[in-house]
């Protein structure tokens, strides 16, 4: 019988053979990371182990991103002890200051994730490795704190729902829409306990960094994991960043799936999620008019070099709505270089947007954009739960690069078509 | 792992936030906890509870946060087991970590009521039901998560493995 992706890659690294959902298994893992909010658990009961070591201080990755530059006295204390923790540990992929990016932007650049890996972190979105063909999941600090002990950890297989995207792609729609569709259509639960799987014409011509947004969100249908197959394209964007000897892999003809859904890219517009919740996704037409205070352009799943390419093309030349606070964060140090270099940061300002450094910041409501009771933001993020972003009387809408950028120039919610030259 | 107890029905979707509200989070002592237990769904239910008492739910039990406090509140209200039709993925993997076994029943659930008197064997995966004399079977925890249980949970589990040389 066939396998699907998260069977392939699981057997990969566990002794016993992988027959199917339900099956427990236990397997050696490829890296275990934590970030500045769940690492410093992680470190109690490390020592509540008793664990003086790690057990390979090159696959312990620790990423001090969430409030970076840190933003009060509690968060500078979190930091310190992960710091000190990393110093003690001889951990080589310690980041904090001008090395830090959000993590899951972060790490397929630095090439310390590959295809075939199985990645678990301290952190719900660690499920974006999963567009480079990578078997990555959130667990509870405990978890990963023994993953990060004994370097390996116990799953459950998951069955899986497989996705295929056909179709011609309009202007201004991709990944994001992509995802959102997927959520919209099952539900925040939809795929709980169950693995992702996307295919189709659509997803072998889509960028691996398309593949990562579409990951990244496979946690709000309450997914285990998103998964992509490695291709060509994979293996050129792993071995670009440095990465040397990854594989393609990709799921077998015959694998068996608890359910199959499709989705025809033609005709399609681009997708918002509304409050409270990443499952009330509409076309942008039906939300069009509604008036937005500030905008977000950013986070692990759309602060990518290509986010802020999409982001410029719709504001090259214009300006940000009267009263509209455009905020761009790009997510890593090197997509924030890379937008230098090509102008793009200049474009930004010139529209009037505030360019930030990179860090998580408003995503989970930390700082640099929190809202007021009654305000509105149209962000590039994961989450609209109530709240998320500051007031509990705020609201979040979901959307592309694109979709934002749009609607920090017209100061309502738009289609990209009608603001770009 | 053998336990006898009475149940206490819970129905689908109970989640964390019913097992233990978060203005109980101030601490990590089960006993503290337990004193607390479900009173997201039932004031006061704790007090019906016996040691050793057997908890039964139906799907998704354990749903929304990944709080460790879930597993612990249970566990310090002397619930020794759950069983249930599905649980949530994290509260799943938290539960072994914290020492609280947990087997999958599947739609054998809605064959247990509320007040039956059960014996559950966690190491071979049988439920009686002395009540109606039924019995089921399934699949057995994984002889490593028994260690990790006896342990008293990853912690524990892990301060083994490396005590051992491991
Ligand atoms: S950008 Fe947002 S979703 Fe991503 S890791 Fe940071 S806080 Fe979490």
């Amino acid at each position: 019988m066939g396998q699907t992706l998260a069977e392939k890659i699981l057997e990969r690294h566990t002794d016993t053979a992988v027959d199917g959902p339900g099956q427990i298994v236990r397997c050696r893992i490829s890296l275990a990371l934590a970030n500045d909010i769940t690492a410093p658990l992680a470190i109690k009961s490390l020592r509540a182990m008793g664990v003086t070591r790690v057990f390979d201080p090159q696959r312990v990755v620790l990423v001090c991103d969430h409030f970076t530059p840190n933003k009060d006295i509690d968060s500078a204390e979190q930091v310190k002890t992960v710091r000190e923790f990393a110093r003690q540990m001889g951990i080589v992929h310690y980041y904090e200051g001008g090395d830090v990016g959000v993590e899951h932007a972060l790490l397929p650049e630095l090439g310390l994730v590959g295809p075939g890996d199985v990645v678990v972190g301290a952190d719900s979105h660690t499920c974006t490795y999963g567009g480079l063909g990578a078997f990555a999941t959130g667990l509870g600090s405990t978890d990963v704190a023994a993953a990060m002990a004994l370097g390996e950890t116990w799953f459950k297989v998951p069955a899986t729902i497989r996705v295929d995207i056909t179709g011609m792609v309009p202007p201004y729609v991709g990944a994001k829409d992509f995802i959102l569709e997927v959520i919209g259509r099952i539900g925040v639960a939809g795929a709980l306990y169950q693995a992702l799987e996307f295919a189709g014409p659509v997803v072998e011509a889509m960028s691996v960094e398309g593949r990562m947004t579409m990951a990244n969100m496979a946690i709000e249908a309450g997914a285990k994991a998103g998964l992509f197959a490695a291709d060509s394209a994979t293996l050129a964007y792993t071995e670009a960043h440095g990465r040397q000897g990854d594989s393609p892999i990709a799921p077998d003809a015959d694998a068996q799936y608890a359910r199959r859904l499709s989705i025809d890219a033609t005709g399609m517009s681009p997708r918002v999620a509304c409050p409270h919740l990443p499952e009330n996704v509409r076309p942008v037409e039906e939300v069009a008019g509604i008036p937005v205070d500030q905008v977000v352009i950013g986070s692990c799943t759309n602060g990518r070099i290509e986010d802020l390419r999409a982001a410029a093309h719709v504001l090259r030349g214009q300006r940000v709505a009267k009263g509209v606070r455009l905020i761009i964060l790009p997510a890593s140090p090197k997509a924030y270089r890379q937008a230098l270099d090509e102008g793009l940061l200049a474009t930004f300002l010139d529209a009037g947007a505030v360019v930030g450094p990179p860090t998580c910041g408003p995503c989970l409501g930390g700082h640099m954009g929190i809202l007021a009771a009654g305000e509105r933001c149209i962000a590039t993020t994961n989450r609209n739960f109530r709240g998320r972003m500051g007031s509990l009387d705020s609201e979040v809408y979901l959307a592309s690069p694109a979709v934002a950028a749009a609607s920090a120039v017209a100061g309502t919610i738009i289609h990209p078509a009608q603001v770009a030259a | 792992m053998v336990v006898t107890g009475t149940v206490h029905l819970v129905g689908d979707h109970i989640d964390t936030d019913a097992i233990i509200p978060a203005r109980f989070l101030v601490t990590t002592d089960p006993q503290e906890l337990g004193k607390h237990c479900m009173e997201g769904l039932t004031p006061g239910w704790v007090q019906r509870v016996q040691r050793g008492d057997i908890l039964v739910a139906g799907e998704n039990f354990g749903c929304g946060s990944s709080r460790e406090h879930a597993p612990l509140a249970i566990l310090g209200a002397g619930i020794p087991v759950v069983l249930a039709k599905s649980f949530a993925r994290i509260f799943y993997r938290n539960g072994f970590n914290m020492g609280l076994p947990l087997l999958e029943l599947g739609e054998a659930v809605d064959t247990i009521a509320d007040g039956h008197r059960l014996t559950v064997d966690v190491t071979q995966g049988v439920v009686e039901n002395h009540s109606t004399g039924a019995q089921i079977h399934v699949q057995p925890v994984p002889a490593f998560m028994l260690e990790m249980l006896q342990a008293g949970g990853l912690v524990g589990y892990v301060r083994q493995r490396l005590g051992g040389g491991a």
